[in-house]
């Protein structure tokens, strides 16, 4: 059906590229193929969101905060994101920093060391880590904490990267030392209100990764959120799925808000607009 | 103030070679302080990331009872089911690599280049944060409901006389996990090759068009040659990324499509035969040694991409 309708529609809309031919010579069949591939993309993307919101119905939703163990599950998985997240912003932001102030020259060492956990499997990593950890980590969940910590440093670093390359750091530096401001007072007044956009998205990356991961969690078993979606899965289908669905939604919609009050307040400075992981282009002026 | 005489001097690195004599030994000196900042994170990494991975190359080489060196692990893990297995993670991970890494290029990039798309562009980037991180159970169940036997679209094709199941396609098998694994492939393709479209000037494709290139040409000889490293290097990253994938594969064929991933995690579950523990750890190093063959292609890539793009 995703094919059929993109295929319809690219039929339309080839028909009008040559009214669009003479008008406006640069860009004129691009449109056409900008909806197309949107439009089959969406549906692939939309398609079974539906088709899973139809299994469940709406009933299904105000019945999970009501589910047993649903609770203690929640509370873990909350306790969980809130230490990644501490702990992450710690780590990485001071150390993107100061990357790139005095070793511009390691960002691609630092790029490349921080893709690393997106590609080595978690399940190999948590092998190795239940092999290695002294004994008083592994007793408790806060394990997997510190793992996430690891998990998270893709997503972290990039968007603290991308924050940092909308400003011109160098200036933003030297000016507040030249009026007298020390390290942690140029690190705290000037850098962190304009990193503001990127810390929040770096937050909102970790939340949603800590409350999705699933291998780690199991493996080490503890009932985080995700493993409690699954265990419940066997007592009552559509309301685990409304539970998946909810956490979805919730995480999108949040992240959607932080880019829009973030790129409103970067604008309005004169900067760059910041998306998740990149600096949009500048308007460039021309075309 | 030392500090910030540092960060002034930098670029001028060349103004100090009046100093010769004293000079090696404070440069030096001077790059470990340098270092020191990236100490913590350095540990995190080590203490994280290197150490475990250095637990399981020990392990794949010690027999599982005894703790003496041994090849037999790795020998094992290198034939039967499990070299099967090894070969068909890397089927998946090549077609779940390539086809979302070209559709999501085509996706960021349309994205990239709407006129007046700031919504579109945020709506966009933000879904691709959340489903790049979407996977397991909820994943298998959202196909389940789509392309499962009695699914939605399984019921639309089947109405138009096209039914997947009898047409060589099961959800459940190496098909399926190819059509899931999109799911959460095309946005991280979004997600990493977005960086790289921002380099992509449009004062080149100005520049060209001036020249009187059309639009083949300008992708032919301008826009192709520029992006394919930082494009290949993604397409590797995602080949990394289906290739680790656990969750999704485990919910969604309980084990009956034999991958990698799910055979590690069926020793860490405890389903195995007494004396082979270590098999698991065996296996965990073929994937890092695999891992680490794309990760240095990717890094070869990316220096090749850096060229064009700052």
């Amino acid at each position: 059906m995703a094919a059929i309708a993109g295929g319809n529609l690219a039929e339309d809309v080839e028909g009008q590229i040559p009214s669009g031919k003479s008008g406006r010579p640069r860009v004129r069949q691009f449109p056409v193929w900008r909806w197309v591939i949107l439009i089959v993309v969406g549906a692939y993307f939309a398609i079974p969101l539906i088709a899973a919101l139809r299994f469940t119905g709406f009933s299904s939703f105000p019945q999970v905060v009501h589910q047993e163990g649903f609770s203690a599950a929640f509370e873990l998985s909350v306790r969980l994101a809130v230490i990644t997240t501490v702990l992450t912003i710690v780590l990485m932001l001071p150390t993107t920093v100061y990357v790139h102030l005095r070793l511009p020259r390691l960002r691609r060492l630092m790029e490349g060391i921080t893709i690393l956990p997106i590609v080595i499997p978690p399940v190999v990593l948590i092998v190795g880590v239940l092999q290695v950890a002294p004994g008083f980590l592994k007793s408790t969940p806060y394990l997997l904490a510190l793992m996430y910590v690891v998990l998270a440093m893709p997503f972290a670093y990039r968007a603290f990267d991308a924050g940092l390359r909308a400003l011109d750091l160098q200036t933003l530096v030297e000016a507040s030392q030249s009026l007298g401001a020390g390290w942690r007072s140029t690190l705290w007044r000037v850098m962190l209100p304009n990193l503001r956009t990127a810390m929040l998205s770096a937050t909102v990356l970790t939340v949603a990764l800590v409350l999705g991961e699933f291998t780690m969690a199991s493996l080490d078993l503890y009932q985080t959120f995700p493993v409690w979606i699954v265990a419940f899965d066997q007592t009552s289908g559509p309301i685990s799925v409304a539970a998946s669905l909810l956490a979805l939604f919730v995480t999108w919609i949040f992240l959607l808000a932080i880019t829009l009050i973030g790129g409103r307040g970067s604008r309005r400075k004169g900067g760059a607009e910041v998306s998740l992981f990149s600096v949009s282009r500048r308007n460039t002026g021309g075309s | 103030m030392a500090q910030q005489t540092d960060t002034v001097a930098a670029p001028g690195a060349p103004r100090g070679s009046g100093a010769r004599p004293g000079r090696p030994l404070q440069a030096r000196l001077r790059s470990a302080r340098l270092l020191l900042g990236v100490l913590p994170f350095s540990i995190y990494v080590i203490l994280g990331l290197v150490l475990p991975a250095v637990a399981i190359a020990i392990g794949a080489f010690q027999d599982s009872d005894t703790g003496s060196f041994t090849l037999s692990n790795v020998k094992t893990a290198a034939t039967g089911i499990y070299l099967h297995g090894f070969v068909t993670t890397l089927g998946v991970s090549v077609i779940t690599s390539i086809v979302p890494g070209i559709v999501g290029f085509l996706v960021a990039y349309a994205i990239f280049t709407a006129r007046r798309g700031a919504v579109l562009r945020r709506c966009v980037i933000t879904a691709s944060g959340v489903f790049a991180n979407f996977g397991g159970v909820p994943l298998a169940f959202l196909f389940i409901a789509t392309l499962g036997s009695t699914g939605l679209v399984t019921g639309w094709l089947t109405d138009i006389g096209l039914n997947p199941y009898t047409n060589g396609f099961n959800l459940y098998t190496f098909s399926g996990i190819v059509v899931v694994y999109m799911y959460f492939q095309i946005p991280l393709m979004v997600l990493v090759i977005l960086p790289a479209l921002e380099g992509l000037r449009p004062a080149w494709r100005e520049a060209a068009n001036n020249l009187g290139a059309g639009t083949w040409q300008y992708w032919r000889y301008v826009g192709g040659p520029v992006l394919l490293p930082s494009f290949l290097g993604c397409v590797l990253l995602l080949f990394g990324s289906a290739f680790s994938a656990y969750a999704t594969a485990e919910a969604l064929t309980s084990g009956s499509v034999p991958l990698t991933a799910i055979q590690i995690g069926s020793f860490l579950n405890g389903n195995v035969l007494a004396g082979q523990q270590n098999v698991g750890k065996a296996l965990g190093l073929g994937m890092i040694v695999i891992i680490a063959v794309v990760m240095t292609a990717y890094a070869v890539l990316q220096r090749r991409a850096a060229q064009w793009l700052r």
